[in-house]
């Protein structure tokens, strides 16, 4: 299990993301066959995405400090006036960028 | 695209189909081929492009600063091709691969995708009638806002499976043509960190948060939800090396919101 799978790590790996990924999109389909999803389930599923992003973001906020946490709320500031995934993007890193550029990471 | 709340992405007052198709025009109500149906997918893909290729920047961005090869970055947006877990996967990507690195990076993968269990299901009473390997193999397409589409064209009656199969066809092809520009854009920056671009993926995550808030019907659970996410992924990173704070964050802030009653 410890082994280092040296130039085939990289494929082997992108495998596993296959495995860990095309059976949560048929898994459902299938389920629902043999048994019906409970609503708590259901509920739970549709807790997800927003549960991973939070769970995911604030760690790395507190990593990264300032220049992440003004990224950030430059690309919120920008989604909340006009719905634009490009300039919230652009807005965000530019942003960061910036703070960086400043000494403030 | 990990939202499933795209609101964003559809223009608002909702997706118009053209030609209403009702159930009564097949009276079997069985999933049929159409070139209309392909043609009215397509079309219906218009709208998300947009969002689609900054999406598809950022992860090929994201790629090439991480010093991903060009084949691997391919490989990964045509078999993974589930841009939020590969941004989740590049950032915590093993210094070492051994099988129990890897295994442990594919635990939190599946723990990010675990939502398309229920966009499959929902799935069921429209492409069930299907033999397998046309319903199986097409589902690879499945994608958040694809999906929302295939949902709204379900519910005004359709019951083409061409729509379906062009609909994430054409997103399919906006994606690896997306993913592989921004990876050599990516390339062309030499130092990610002063532009910003290792934060590409936190910054695209919050702004996913906005339309999942607003697509929320009960604020006040949602609410607690995120805070109890958040507190338990913190906590866990304190106290756990490695990235299963993720894990541990994303299934004690759902599970809070699918056990907290409603009253």
């Amino acid at each position: 299990m410890n082994a280092d799978l040296g130039i085939y790590g990289t494929y082997v790996a992108i495998f596993a993301m296959v495995l860990a990924t095309y059976p949560m999109r048929v898994g459902g389909y299938w389920l629902m066959a043999h048994v019906p999803l409970t609503p708590r389930v259901r509920r739970i599923l549709e807790a997800l995405p927003g549960a991973v992003i939070v769970s995911t973001v604030l760690p790395i906020l507190a990593r990264e400090g300032v220049p992440a946490a003004i990224g950030i709320a430059a690309a919120l500031a920008s989604t909340l006036i006009r719905r634009n995934d490009f300039v919230a993007l652009i807005a965000g890193v530019a942003a960061a960028a910036a703070a960086r550029a400043m000494g403030l990471g | 695209m990990l939202s499933v709340a795209i609101s964003s992405l559809v223009p608002r007052g909702g997706v118009a189909t053209k030609r209403r198709m009702s159930s009564a025009d097949h009276p079997s109500n069985r999933p049929y081929w159409s070139r209309a149906g392909a043609a009215l997918g397509a079309r219906l893909a218009l709208p998300l492009i947009p969002g689609y290729i900054a999406f598809g920047l950022a992860v090929g961005a994201t790629g090439a600063s991480k010093g991903f090869s060009f084949i691997a970055v391919l490989l990964m947006n045509a078999f993974v091709y589930a841009g939020a877990s590969q941004l989740i996967a590049m950032e915590i990507w093993p210094a070492k691969l051994t099988l129990a690195t890897i295994l442990g990076m594919a635990l939190i993968i599946a723990t990010v995708n675990a939502r398309m269990l229920l966009m499959g299901a929902s799935l069921r009473p429209w492409l069930g009638p299907l033999p397998w390997w046309q319903a199986y193999p097409m589902q690879h397409l499945t994608t958040d806002p694809g999906w929302i589409l295939a949902m709204r064209y379900r519910a005004e009656g359709g019951n083409d499976a061409a729509m379906f199969l062009a609909n994430g066809l054409v997103l399919c092809g906006v994606w690896m043509t997306s993913t592989s520009v921004g990876y050599w854009l990516g390339a062309l920056v030499s130092e990610p960190r002063r532009f910003g671009i290792d934060l590409v993926m936190p910054i695209f995550f919050a702004v996913m948060l906005i339309p999942l808030w607003r697509g929320g019907t009960r604020k006040m659970r949602r609410g607690i939800a995120w805070l109890v996410a958040g507190g338990v992924a913190l906590v866990v990173q304190h106290l756990v090396p490695g990235w299963w704070f993720i894990i541990a964050g994303a299934v004690a802030g759902a599970l809070a919101e699918g056990f907290a009653d409603e009253r």
